[in-house]
């Protein structure tokens, strides 16, 4: 078989320095391949037959594919006050509190004022139309709104920290509006 | 190079479905199939596609079950869109043999021959030659002796070489995917060739986990973890598990990108209160930089592949839309004009095309536009798309959506026209994204 082009000499010329022993340096970049001559009988079959690529699967290109797995730790919640609701729901497409949460506002605002060493999570929530990393923004908007409610009642900016779930955490699964009025919330999460 | 034209034409068309074959039923496979292939699905939609018509002989020797070479070759091939496999029956050829390519010429382009044999040591000897059958040429072959858990990326190496030598662009077999699989309250991210297989898991939590994106060289990915009961931003060396959070400020972080060179980061925090675009450093500590300046929402940032500009989500004009920047911030220039909900921008590599989802009629759709004419196609027929991601050789895109009510990954062709479901981990699958082309 004649040698068909520029590329195929040249690979050849690899191939035969290759023999020579660098093979496996050579082509640790290209997956520990080994290029085949020209269709002429590749008679021995032997892994010693392929010039010292033998072996160097594991360490080069084509074995490096371990992935060492990790697992990530569970968060424990702190104890919120006794009595008061945890959430605030929102209409659709709003990021404003409703006046009816204006109690549990009140609630959560006196506890921290009287507890200054405490910490709450404002934890922003969507329902589950539209992208992942928008919900978040949106999600953060309605912690954000919630987080300013309790600054205006007082609460130390210390203690309050907006953040948002976005999409991945439903109150209710499924679909259609029942559902997602559930989801369109802020939960307070004391630390 | 031998002359088989390539598939130049690259204009996205919404493409008609057609037909749906399974590659069980496509009548093309000699070998049986391996059980984790019975989930693959090829859709061919669409007249027109111009496809390389390939022959690959059966090969000699035998694979395991669970990494059928040819059929993994076939697989790939299939899906790329760029090839028309050919059954090919009889005969008793191998990398060593000099077939007649008379016969072969009829019906195929090319025509691949090889081998699986098993060593004395235990390995595998993964054996090819591909022929180009209208010029009678030998275009070269390749030996790769591997372990067994090798074979598959032994085989889509090969598919690699076929593509390359057949169309001029470099394949995309061999590259790897992170995902994300929700399985009841499990939440995993996954490292896995880009047909889905062979996934290994890279973290596992009982919080969320979004937004996984690959280091330019591969050997790290960065993504958003709620494991802390709010979104970090981690970088995670694949290799040995090493992780470190990158973005911790108060409030969320999320949306991290990488820099072309991988010198920073963007990402989308909220020291403002709102969401904003920040530049980061990927190994964490230092003074956030931040990009945008409203008083809305900025978001999902990535850069284009020569690092000058980004593209981003703001609502500053009433609604979300795609935004594009320099990348050291300045003034913005609206992208999409369509509707009232565009987000999840992805820039092809080489810089052609942006892949995106829109919300039309209540459906959210990926759409690919053209940069240079702003020509934009919907390419899908599902209605739930996220989170597009393109192929290191931009020729493909992987996104989220959901089929029969779960969440699948899917790749299409940027003309629509094939389309697959890659295999996958039980659970709801989702956040797909493309790594590079190994260094």
């Amino acid at each position: 078989m004649q040698v068909s082009n520029a590329f195929e000499s040249q690979a050849r010329r690899l191939t035969r320095l290759a023999a020579v022993a660098t093979l496996s340096a050579v082509l640790a970049a290209c997956g520990s391949s080994v290029k085949l001559e020209d269709a002429a009988p590749v008679a021995d079959r032997s892994s010693n037959g392929l010039a010292g690529s033998n072996g160097s699967a594991g360490a080069n290109g084509v074995g490096q594919r371990g992935i060492s797995g990790v697992q990530a730790d569970a968060f424990k919640a702190g104890q919120a006050p006794a009595n008061v609701e945890r959430v605030v729901y929102f209409d659709f497409d709003s990021y404003a509190v409703r006046p009816e949460f204006n109690g549990l506002i009140d609630g959560h605002a006196k506890f921290l004022n009287g507890n200054s060493q405490r910490r709450v999570n404002l934890e922003g929530h969507t329902d589950e139309r539209g992208g992942r990393e928008y919900n978040l923004a949106l999600g953060q908007k309605r912690a954000e709104a919630v987080r300013r409610a309790l600054a205006v009642s007082g609460v130390s900016d210390s203690q309050l920290e907006a953040v948002s779930f976005g999409k991945e955490k439903p109150a209710a699964q499924g679909s259609g509006e029942e559902a997602w009025a559930q989801n369109r919330r802020v939960e307070l999460t004391y630390r | 190079m031998m002359k088989i034209s390539g598939p130049d034409d690259h204009s996205p068309a919404s493409g008609r479905r057609r037909s749906l074959l399974t590659l069980a039923g496509a009548g093309l496979l000699g070998a049986p199939l391996a059980p984790a292939w019975a989930q693959f699905r090829v859709e061919v939609s669409g007249v027109g596609a111009k496809q390389i018509p390939v022959a690959i002989a059966p090969f000699q020797g035998s694979s395991p079950a669970n990494a059928d070479v040819p059929a993994i070759i076939r697989a790939d091939l299939e899906r790329s869109g760029v090839f028309r496999l050919i059954a090919a029956q009889g005969g008793a050829l191998d990398e060593n043999s000099r077939p007649d390519l008379g016969p072969w010429r009829e019906r195929a382009d090319a025509l691949l021959t090889g081998s699986v044999i098993r060593l004395a040591n235990g390995q595998f000897d993964v054996r090819f030659r591909l022929w180009d059958t209208l010029k009678a040429q030998d275009l070269g072959g390749l030996s790769f002796p591997v372990a067994a858990a090798d074979l598959r990326l032994a085989a889509h190496k090969v598919a690699d070489y076929v593509f390359e030598k057949l169309t001029g662009a470099k394949g995309v077999f061999s590259t790897r995917i992170a995902y994300v699989s929700k399985n009841g309250a499990r939440y995993s991210l996954w490292v896995a060739d880009a047909d889905g297989e062979g996934a290994q898991a890279a973290l596992t939590s009982n919080e969320p986990i979004i937004s996984p994106a690959w280091s330019p060289s591969g050997a790290q990915l960065a993504y958003v973890s709620f494991e802390a009961r709010k979104p970090v931003i981690y970088v995670h060396d694949i290799a040995n598990g090493h992780r470190r959070p990158v973005a911790t400020w108060r409030g969320s972080n999320s949306a991290p990108a990488w820099a072309p060179d991988a010198s920073r980061m963007l990402a989308t925090l909220t020291l403002s209160g709102n969401s904003q675009v920040y530049e980061i450093s990927p190994n964490g500590g230092g003074n956030p930089r931040r990009l945008t300046q409203t008083g809305g929402i900025d978001t999902e940032a990535v850069f284009t592949p020569d690092g000058a500009s980004i593209y981003f989500v703001s609502d500053r004009g009433g609604s979300p839309q795609i935004y594009r920047m320099p990348a050291r911030g300045g003034s913005a220039e609206r992208v999409t004009f369509n509707g009232n909900y565009n987000i999840s921008p992805a820039i092809s590599p080489d810089g052609r095309w942006l892949a995106y989802i829109a919300r039309l009629g209540g459906a959210f759709k990926l759409q690919v536009m053209e940069l240079s004419s702003g020509n934009i196609a919907s390419v899908t027929d599902t209605s739930d798309d996220e989170r597009p991601t393109f192929a290191p050789n931009s020729r493909l895109i992987m996104y989220a959506s959901k089929i029969g009510g779960r969440e699948a990954l899917l790749t299409t062709t940027l003309d629509g026209q094939i389309k697959t479901r890659l295999a996958s981990v039980p659970g709801d699958i989702r956040e797909p994204n493309w790594g590079p082309f190994p260094r």
